[in-house]
């Protein structure tokens, strides 16, 4: 009996791991190929059967990425778009969320189901008009405030999140009101609790809502493809986009273009793998 | 002492005027909220809900090949934008999509975030590589694939090769046969698209398991709980509110999916993979026909909300909430 169940044991033990490994196999194929094709030289690139290995790797190609597009240029705007949303997101989210959480005033859940009814509006579906505001804009206050092909255009329609507010204020209501009324008795008023006692309590979820800000403004496609249209403000998505077509031919190049776009992501993500994951446990999901 | 009374607390001067008239204490606490919601609520309303409805509106006017001259035409427009064969075909194609795409990614992704929950070694190395796609943005993803299926050297056609398959042109072949609808290339579409949104998928469901308490595991081994049952009685129900998360946000994902398309096929061949934002985008962008794409963001809006509610009052009765 204790043998067969030991064996039994072993036997889905060995299972798990077989398909454990199979699955990491087919996640990192596409990522492990880049990597290698971005090594290759020219002709082994587009080769049959597919090389699997780059024994002799050719660094010169993310010279020729780098010299093909200004990836450089690239990354420093989706750096400065995707940091300025992930800043903005943070504050106006907080300043929402502690409203709905410690406040308490006349249509306040009324407020609440609204700002929830945004998450069921897609971007996409208000992309048109919010191209022509962006344009009219752009027409008549030249440029000042907001306008076509600028960090504006690109950042300031995402600096509020219903998604980021919610995850906060489910994060706020943990926190136990008494800590309000102490503070209120020590004369605090809402912007010192909410920067003494609110914000340091709060820091996993600060760090979860920040990740995903980031991760979700540098991965943007449709709209910077819409309102950038020079190098100055192109983001590296739509430039590595335009590397794939521009060198249709050398597969080596855009893969190591591709290669240097997933990187920074790459090692945020390794980095903050354990915070995602405690951050959503406290976060929005629960029950 | 009113606890959440913001107002008596800031504005402690103001209490015997606010004991006169009730209502300036109300207004003063509204005030006071509004000082911390505005600049969500002026965004919001400037880059969501304006132009939502701007865009019910645009939907009356036709444009001109140029997109300058504007007539108004009632609800023409969207009589006739909504019964052409292009848009159903849009809309086939759309809903195709979701269905390639979300349950297979449900699938894999439970299963792996079941497996690498375990305890293990080397588990949290299974958790980080599954979650790593994350890191991907659409456009990496897509040119990734536009290597990995490329006709000639591709290592999809490749290992379809090694079981005497034969080649497929993916991303140029409309049709399967004359008379499938879908083809190969919507499979392509939604083969980068299950791989771009696994890492999500799978870091959802992990961070949920993890908020099984220990205890309901332990009790149940107690009983003599076999692992199958284990799964079918505890794990499962408790996940249930995650999975529903995660079936909603990637309906929602997948009905809004653009940039693999506009980069692996732009829509075609023969508009197989034509889905409703892209015929927006190109009705828009390309031919300057805003009247035309509003009604179509219009639709993809109701089909969204539809899809949504749906999807909660048929799935909601069957999830089990603590």
């Amino acid at each position: 009996m204790t043998l067969r169940t030991h064996y039994g044991r072993w036997l889905r033990v060995a299972l798990t791991y077989a398909v454990l490994i199979l699955g990491a196999l087919l996640v990192l194929l596409p990522i492990y190929l880049a990597v290698v094709n971005s090594l290759l030289p020219k002709e082994d690139a587009i080769s049959y059967p597919p090389k699997l290995f780059a024994p002799h790797p050719q660094w010169i190609n993310f010279k020729k990425a780098m010299d093909a597009v200004p990836l450089g240029r690239y990354m420093f705007n989706s750096a400065v778009q995707a940091g300025v949303i992930t800043i903005g997101q943070l504050v106006t989210s907080t300043l929402a969320a502690y409203a709905f959480a410690f406040m308490r005033f006349r249509f306040r859940n009324f407020l609440f189901i609204l700002f929830l009814s945004t998450l069921m509006v897609p971007w996409e579906v208000t992309i048109v008009p919010n191209f022509q505001t962006v344009q009219l804009m752009g027409d008549k206050f030249g440029g000042y405030i907001l306008s076509l092909d600028s960090y504006q255009a690109l950042t300031i329609p995402f600096l509020a999140s219903a998604f980021g507010t919610f995850l906060l204020r489910q994060h706020f209501l943990t926190i136990p009101l008494e800590l309000r009324d102490a503070a209120a008795i020590d004369g605090y008023g809402h912007l010192r609790f909410l920067w003494h006692v609110v914000l340091p309590l709060s820091k996993p979820a600060l760090g979860t809502l920040a990740v995903f800000s980031f991760l979700q403004s540098w991965n943007q496609y449709l709209w910077p493809l819409l309102v950038t249209n020079s190098d100055n403000y192109r983001t590296v998505q739509i430039g590595l986009a335009g590397l794939a077509s521009q060198e249709i031919d050398s597969i080596n190049v855009v893969m190591a273009g591709t290669v240097i776009a997933l990187l920074p992501m790459l090692i945020i993500i390794v980095l903050f793998q354990r915070q995602l994951v405690r951050g959503l446990m406290s976060g929005a999901l629960k029950g | 002492m009113e606890s959440r009374d913001g107002a008596a607390v800031a504005l402690p001067t103001s209490v015997p005027l606010t004991r006169k008239y009730p209502w300036l204490g109300e207004l003063a606490r509204f005030g006071g909220g509004m000082v911390f919601l505005w600049p969500s609520i002026i965004l919001f309303g400037a880059f969501i809900f304006y132009p939502l409805i701007k865009s019910v509106y645009l939907g009356f006017f036709v444009s001109d090949p140029f997109g300058r001259g504007q007539e108004f035409v009632g609800f023409d427009q969207y009589r006739q934008v909504l019964t052409s064969s292009e848009f159903r075909k849009s809309l086939l194609v759309t809903v195709l999509f979701a269905f390639y795409t979300v349950p297979t990614g449900l699938a894999l992704g439970l299963v792996f975030a079941l497996l690498a929950n375990q305890r293990l070694r080397g588990a949290l190395f299974f958790r980080t590589v599954f979650s790593s796609t994350i890191a991907a943005s659409v456009a990496v993803a897509a040119v990734m694939w536009l290597m990995l299926l490329n006709p000639s050297a591709g290592i999809v056609n490749w290992a379809l090769g090694q079981f005497d398959l034969p080649r497929v042109n993916w991303l140029t072949d409309p049709q399967w046969r004359e008379s499938w609808d879908s083809g190969p290339a919507l499979m392509a579409v939604s083969l980068t698209t299950i791989w771009l949104n696994i890492g999500f998928t799978t870091l959802i469901l992990l961070a949920a398991l993890q908020n099984i308490p220990d205890e309901l595991y332990e009790s149940a081994r107690v009983d003599g709980a076999s692992p199958w049952s284990i799964l079918r009685h505890i794990t499962l129900p408790m996940l249930s509110p995650a999975l529903l998360f995660v079936v909603v946000i990637s309906t929602i994902i997948a009905f809004q999916s653009f940039g693999q398309i506009h980069i692996l096929t732009r829509g075609g061949p023969l508009d197989a993979t034509d889905v409703i934002v892209y015929s927006i985008y190109s009705d828009a962008f390309i031919n300057f026909e805003y009247g035309a794409a509003a009604v179509k963001a219009v639709a993809l809006f109701l089909l969204v909300l539809t899809f949504t509610l749906v999807q909660f009052r048929f799935l909601e009765r069957r999830v089990f909430y603590r």
